[in-house]
C-alpha cells in the first residue's frame, strides 16, 4: 500500500498558478528525490507534503488520513539555512525537541528528565560526526556542521517522514559527498521515508530509489505565469541508474534546457 | 598609503579619542578665564574650581532646610523615575510586541493601534497626565512609558517578524506549542534586540523625565537644572549636564555588557558600538 498519496494537487495564488495536476503515490521507505528548474514549484510541494502550506485543491494522505493543516512532529524538516536555532548552543539544539514534548508549560526539563534527554542529544551528536562542538554556537559552526546538526536535530522526534528542501546547496563538493553519506546510512538506518528537493541531478540521481521531475508542459507566451508545473518524469531507481537504462543520460540534457530557459 | 588603509594603533587611538574632549576643556577654560578676568562676578562661565565648590556643596554638605545631600536625592528621584519608566515599556514591548509579531490574530488585532499610538506626540500628553494622575511619581513615570513604549513594542514586534519563518516550521515540527514557542524561540532571540531598543529608548527618557521634573517636581536633576536657573547658576547646572551625560553614558555601556555577557551568540558577528 501506498505510504504518501498526493490527488490531482492544484496550487494558485490568484492568477499566478504554481503547481497544477499533480499526482504521485510514494511506498513507505523510499527515497524520493525532486528536480526541476527554479521557480518550477518542487520547494511549493514540499510545504505542501510538510504542511506549512495548503493546496488550492486536491489532497495529501499519509498512511491512508489527510494530512493535518499545520507542521506536527510526524514530518521533520531540514531546511537549506536557518534551520536551527542561533541561541541555543548545539547541545541545547538537540535537548529542545525532547523539552517541548516534556514540558507543556515551561519548556524546560529538570533533573532526571533532563539528564536522560542531554544523554540522548550527546548520543545523537557523536552519531552524526559533531560530538567535540556540543557547547559552540551554530554561528561558530562550518556550513557542512550546521547541517549536520539541523538533521541531528530533525531526528530526534523520529518523524515517519523526513523533508529536505535543498540541504546541502550551499555545501563545498567534497562536504556535501560526505553528507549524501551520512544522509544514505541514516535513511538505512531508520528507513524513514526521504523527500529531497535539490538542484544537483547527479546527486538526485545517486541518492533516490525515485526521482520526480517537476516542469511546465503548458506555455501561454503571453502569460507566463498562467499554467503551472506539474510531474513530468516518475522515475524508479537502483543504485544510481534507471531500471535497465541509462538515465541519467537520457534525462540531464533535458533539465538542463530547461534551467537555461529558466534563467535566460 | 591611502587615509582608508591607515589604521590607528592603541595609543594613537586613546590619543584621538581624548582629543577632542580635551579641546572642549581648554576652550572652555580658556573662555571662562577670559570672562573672568574681565568681570571676577562674571556668573556665565564658572571656572573648574567654582563648578567644583559648587558641587561640592551640592554633594556633601546636608541642605539647611531639609537635611538632604541634594546630588545624591537629585539621582536617586530622577533614576527611579527613568528606570520604572524604561522598565514598563520593556515589560509592555515584551507583552504586546511578542504576540504582535508572532500571532497573526494578535497582528491583526495590535498592529494598526500601536502604529497610530506611535504617532502621538508624547509631551502633548503630559498635560492630560497631570490632570488625570496629579503632579506626582505616577505622571512622570507615564510620560516615559507614553514615550518609549509604543516605539519598543513596534521595534520588537518587527524582530519577532523578522525571525526566519524556518525556524517557526522547525519548532513546530519538533512539537513546540504557540506557549513554548513565544518562550524558547521567540523570546530569548529578541532579547538582545529589547536591549538595542531599551539603549537607544533612554535618550528620549531622558527628555521625557527632564521635561516632566521641569514643569512639576520639587526634586531630581531635572527639577534642579531648572530651579536653578533662575539665579544664572552656571556653576551647578554645567556639572549636573555633565553628571546626567555620565549617568547616561554608564547605562548605556552597562547594558551592552549584559547584552554581550548574557547573549554571547547575538555578539559573535559584526561590531557593535
Amino acid at each position: 500500500m501506498s505510504f504518501v498519496v498526493a490527488k490531482n494537487l492544484w496550487v494558485s495564488y490568484g492568477p499566478v498558478s504554481i503547481l497544477e495536476r499533480v499526482s504521485v503515490s510514494v511506498e513507505r521507505g523510499t527515497f524520493c528525490t525532486i528536480v526541476g528548474a527554479s521557480g518550477c514549484g518542487k520547494s511549493t510541494f514540499l510545504r505542501l507534503l510538510l504542511g506549512q502550506e495548503q493546496a488550492t485543491r486536491g489532497e495529501i494522505h499519509v498512511d491512508g488520513k489527510a494530512i493535518p493543516a499545520e507542521p506536527t512532529p510526524e514530518r521533520g524538516i531540514v531546511f537549506q539555512k536557518y534551520s536551527v536555532f542561533p541561541h541555543l548552543t548545539v547541545l541545547q539544539n538537540l535537548t529542545i525537541p525532547a523539552e517541548f514534548g516534556g514540558a507543556p508549560v515551561t519548556a524546560r526539563l529538570f533533573g532526571r528528565a533532563k539528564a536522560e534527554a542531554s544523554d540522548k542529544a550527546r548520543a545523537m551528536l557523536a552519531k552524526i560526526g559533531i560530538g567535540h562542538a556540543g557547547d559552540l554556537y551554530p554561528a561558530q559552526l562550518s556550513g557542512g556542521m550546521q547541517q549536520r546538526l539541523a538533521i541531528a536535530q530533525a531526528l530526534l522526534k523520529q518523524p515517519k517522514i523526513l523533508l529536505l528542501d535543498e540541504p546541502f546547496g550551499a555545501l563545498d563538493p567534497g562536504i556535501r559527498a560526505d553528507m549524501q553519506e551520512l544522509l544514505l546510512s541514516i535513511w538505512r538506518e531508520t528507513g524513514m521515508t526521504i523527500f529531497m528537493v535539490t538542484h544537483d541531478i547527479a546527486e538526485a540521481f545517486r541518492l533516490g530509489t525515485r526521482l520526480i521531475v517537476f516542469d511546465k508542459v503548458r506555455h501561454d507566451p503571453h502569460m507566463p505565469s498562467a499554467y503551472g508545473a506539474t510531474i513530468t518524469y516518475d522515475l524508479r531507481l537502483k543504485n544510481g541508474k534507471l531500471d535497465g537504462d541509462t538515465g541519467e543520460r537520457m534525462l540531464a540534457p533535458v533539465i538542463l534546457e530547461k534551467e537555461r530557459v529558466a534563467h535566460a | 598609503m591611502r587615509l582608508i588603509n591607515q589604521r590607528p594603533g592603541h595609543g594613537e587611538r586613546i590619543v584621538l579619542g581624548a582629543m577632542l574632549f580635551i579641546l572642549l576643556v581648554a576652550a572652555y577654560m580658556i573662555g571662562s578665564h577670559m570672562r573672568l578676568a574681565a568681570n571676577p562676578d562674571d556668573k556665565l562661565l564658572p571656572s573648574l574650581p567654582q563648578m567644583g565648590a559648587a558641587i561640592w556643596q551640592l554633594a556633601f554638605t546636608p541642605e539647611q532646610r531639609s537635611g538632604d545631600y541634594l546630588l545624591w536625592t537629585d539621582t536617586a528621584a530622577s533614576l527611579a523615575r527613568l528606570l520604572g519608566g524604561i522598565a514598563i515599556s520593556a515589560l509592555l514591548a515584551l507583552l504586546l510586541g511578542i504576540p504582535t509579531g508572532l500571532i497573526p490574530r494578535a497582528q491583526a488585532a495590535l498592529a494598526p493601534f500601536v502604529t497610530a499610538i506611535c504617532l502621538i506626540p508624547p509631551i502633548t500628553i503630559l498635560p492630560i497626565l497631570f490632570i488625570v494622575f496629579g503632579l506626582g511619581e505616577t505622571s512622570k513615570v507615564m510620560l516615559i512609558v507614553i514615550g518609549t513604549a509604543p516605539y519598543m513594542v513596534r521595534t520588537i514586534a518587527q524582530a519577532v517578524a523578522d525571525i526566519p519563518s524556518e525556524q517557526i516550521v522547525k519548532g513546530l515540527t519538533l512539537g513546540a506549542n504557540t506557549w513554548q514557542m513565544i518562550l524558547r524561540v521567540a523570546l530569548p532571540q529578541i532579547m538582545p534586540k529589547l536591549i538595542t531598543a531599551i539603549r537607544l529608548g533612554l535618550g528620549p527618557a531622558w527628555i521625557f523625565l527632564i521635561s516632566a521634573e521641569a514643569i512639576a517636581s520639587t526634586g531630581g536633576l531635572g527639577y534642579r537644572i531648572f530651579l536653578v536657573r533662575r539665579y544664572l547658576s552656571m556653576d551647578v547646572i554645567l556639572p549636573y549636564v555633565a553628571w546626567i551625560t555620565l549617568i547616561a553614558f554608564v547605562l548605556d555601556r552597562l547594558l551592552l555588557a549584559y547584552s554581550r555577557r548574557r547573549y554571547r551568540w547575538a555578539h559573535l558577528s559584526g561590531a557593535s558600538l
